[in-house]
């Protein structure tokens, strides 16, 4: 511990300068502190229980993830028996998880352009002061604020091939002919899974995109102001430059719910139609669970880890060199 | 390249409009007019189409939840208004035939206790990372991050094997044990935020006055971060609302399941939907949380921005 710490915990009135500060003088109460009071093993004592938790529960798990991916397991035949690397050459010989993998990437891309883009849009109105935001905040929360599953079955009536609202409004207003079959059409389907998924993602988004906002000091936006710059300006030159390494954050959280989330296209497709909405998530489930073949399924799962981990890695170092977090 | 400035000097004095020549002034006037005129206008636009697409399919489900069978399933009829008279009966049917309430009992039983696991080990660890020195505190809240990286649809699998050995599959304590894996990172992370954001010198204040560390957390510390801490129960709590992969994979018995998957999966029984009822469902449940996260929404944005220092 250098003296400026020590310093600083007595409360010695801490000059800027390091070199002048006087080693302090022992406290009274000194022989009352013993353990609770020393540091280094209050902050083991206080990591102990994460770390176990997460050693157990998450790391534990995650090594059986992949010893279970070199084994023969399935639920029918619990025991372990090492097969090499027999069930990934199967996953990988096999077209469904192609078509996964590339229904996976486009599905995350497209959805996390979409969410930065209206995210950005609805912060920058929902930071300003105006009459009934409150009830605006409240609308534009819920989608969040619902459990997914439920959102996700609202949804499955809003995409209903007969009975369709969405349908309804456009036969009304003399747009289409016949019922769109939105969860029935490999394209549309792919068109409705990233909908919802925009939709439930954009408040989280939002939120964290407002926090980026807010810590923009006012002065500046003030100054800019009084120098004349418009709207635009603003965006262009204080506004996007500031609020990127929150940005970044949002695409980060939003990467993780929207590529790892399965439950939307669990209720709305079940990867229909034809796999055109399976994703690696589901399809690792399906087999998993459903199917029975743990191995597989767990191999499958494991295809998300390097994706999720470069992506992550990626936007961490873009936000250390903006050095705002 | 045009000149930057097409005003003419003279109605400049020492960098400011000359405010005596009345022509400028009026001009700058219409213009600032105009821009506050035409904001307010795409402000206002963009703020309800928001509120409609965020909030229009739960106004559709509200309405639904009271329609009568012939109005909902005939084609032709308007889907926002009441062809027919409403009725309660879909609510009862939810309410008082299926097994909703226990799932919602379920959920907030399953809710309060991986709340309070969750804080009792995250709080600690989250004042540790905060505020004890540390050689490896930086890289261990990276770490800790980064389990947040590893999503159930990653661990279902093993985990269900996991649960398994400790003989609790279709046992809602099976979600009371691992739904702290979700529920821990990303507190720890969020109250990290918030415990950085209270000032040093007060428990410094505390420990002159002859705390222990330990005291001075205890009693300085949490108390001033409470208001964090709410918003971080509210937070943990919703996680494990929504969570659906584990309580899919773990429970297949109907009184053990929570309204994430209890909904889906038994108010859809093969091809029969209980449409209205699961539109009644889905309002009962948004409108609570809602309401709660919008009043905590302040601290939320706070919370992310992580150690923004608040007096």
């Amino acid at each position: 511990m250098t003296p400026a710490h020590r310093a600083d915990e007595v409360g010695t009135v801490a000059p800027d300068t390091v070199t002048r500060v006087p080693e302090p003088t022992p406290r009274p109460q000194l022989a009352r502190r013993r353990l609770a009071d020393r540091e280094g093993f209050l902050a083991k004592l206080f990591l102990l229980p994460t770390v176990a938790y997460i050693i157990g529960l998450v790391a534990f798990p995650f090594v059986l993830a992949i010893v279970f991916s070199f084994s023969d397991v399935t639920t029918g035949n619990p025991s372990l028996d090492f097969v090499g690397l027999r069930q990934w050459r199967t996953i990988l010989g096999s077209r469904v998880f192609w078509t996964a993998f590339r229904n996976t990437i486009t599905f995350t891309v497209i959805s996390m352009a979409l969410i930065v883009l209206i995210a950005h849009v609805l912060a920058t109105v929902l930071v300003k002061d105006f009459k009934g935001k409150w009830l605006v905040r409240f609308c534009v929360l819920l989608p969040w604020t619902t459990p997914v599953a439920l959102a996700a079955v609202s949804w499955l009536w809003l995409l209903n091939s007969i009975f369709s609202p969405i349908d309804w409004v456009l036969r009304w207003f003399g747009l289409i002919e016949a019922n769109m079959y939105y969860l029935g059409r490999p394209v549309l389907a792919m068109g409705s899974v990233i909908a919802v998924h925009v939709w439930r993602i954009v408040p989280v988004a939002t939120v964290i995109i407002m926090a980026g906002h807010m810590a923009i000091p006012g002065e500046i936006n003030d100054a800019a102001e009084i120098d004349g710059a418009g709207f635009w300006r603003k965006l262009r030159e204080i506004t996007i430059p500031l609020t990127l390494p929150i940005s970044a954050v949002a695409v980060l959280f939003g990467a993780i719910l929207t590529f790892a989330d399965m439950t939307v296209v669990f209720i709305l497709t079940r990867g229909g139609p034809t796999q055109a909405t399976q994703v690696l998530s589901s399809w690792a489930f399906f087999k998993g669970i459903e199917g029975g073949d743990l191995a597989q399924g767990a191999a499958v799962a494991l295809f998300l880890f390097p994706l999720l981990l470069a992506a992550a890695i990626a936007i961490l170092r873009a936000v250390r060199r903006t050095e705002v977090m | 390249m045009a000149a930057p400035t097409q005003i003419p000097a003279e109605k400049f004095a020492g960098g400011r409009i000359d405010v005596t020549h009345q022509g400028e002034v009026d001009r700058i006037r219409r213009q600032r007019r105009r821009r506050a005129i035409g904001g307010r206008t795409v402000l206002y636009t963009i703020a309800i189409v928001a509120a409609l697409y965020a909030a229009g399919p739960f106004i559709w489900s509200a309405i639904t939840s009271f329609k009568v069978d012939p109005d909902l399933y005939t084609k032709a009829n308007n889907p926002f208004i009441y062809n027919l008279p409403p009725t309660l009966e879909h609510w009862r049917f939810l309410l008082f035939d299926t097994q909703f309430l226990t799932f919602a009992w379920n959920t907030l039983w399953v809710g309060f206790l991986v709340v309070s696991i969750t804080l009792f080990v995250g709080l600690p660890a989250a004042y540790a990372l905060a505020r004890l020195e540390m050689k490896w505190s930086g890289p261990l809240g990276i770490a800790i991050f980064f389990v947040y990286l590893i999503p159930p649809t990653l661990l279902f699998i093993p985990m269900t094997r996991v649960v398994g050995n400790f003989e609790l599959l279709n046992n809602t304590w099976s979600l009371v044990l691992i739904y702290p894996t979700i529920t821990i990172p990303v507190s720890i992370w969020l109250l990290t935020g918030f415990l950085k954001g209270i000032p040093k010198d007060i428990e410094e204040q505390a420990l002159v006055d002859g705390y222990s560390r330990l005291n001075a957390f205890v009693r300085v510390v949490i108390p001033l971060a409470f208001p964090g801490i709410v918003a971080v129960i509210v937070f943990a709590f919703t996680l494990t609302a929504h969570e659906f992969i584990y309580a899919l994979a773990f429970l297949s018995s109907t009184p053990a399941k929570t309204i994430s998957i209890g909904v889906p999966t038994e108010l859809i029984r093969g091809d029969v939907f209980f449409w209205q009822s699961l539109q009644a469902a889905v309002v009962f449940v948004a409108l609570p949380i809602a309401l709660v996260f919008n009043l905590l929404l302040g601290r939320f944005i706070s919370g992310f921005t992580m150690g923004a220092v608040k007096g």
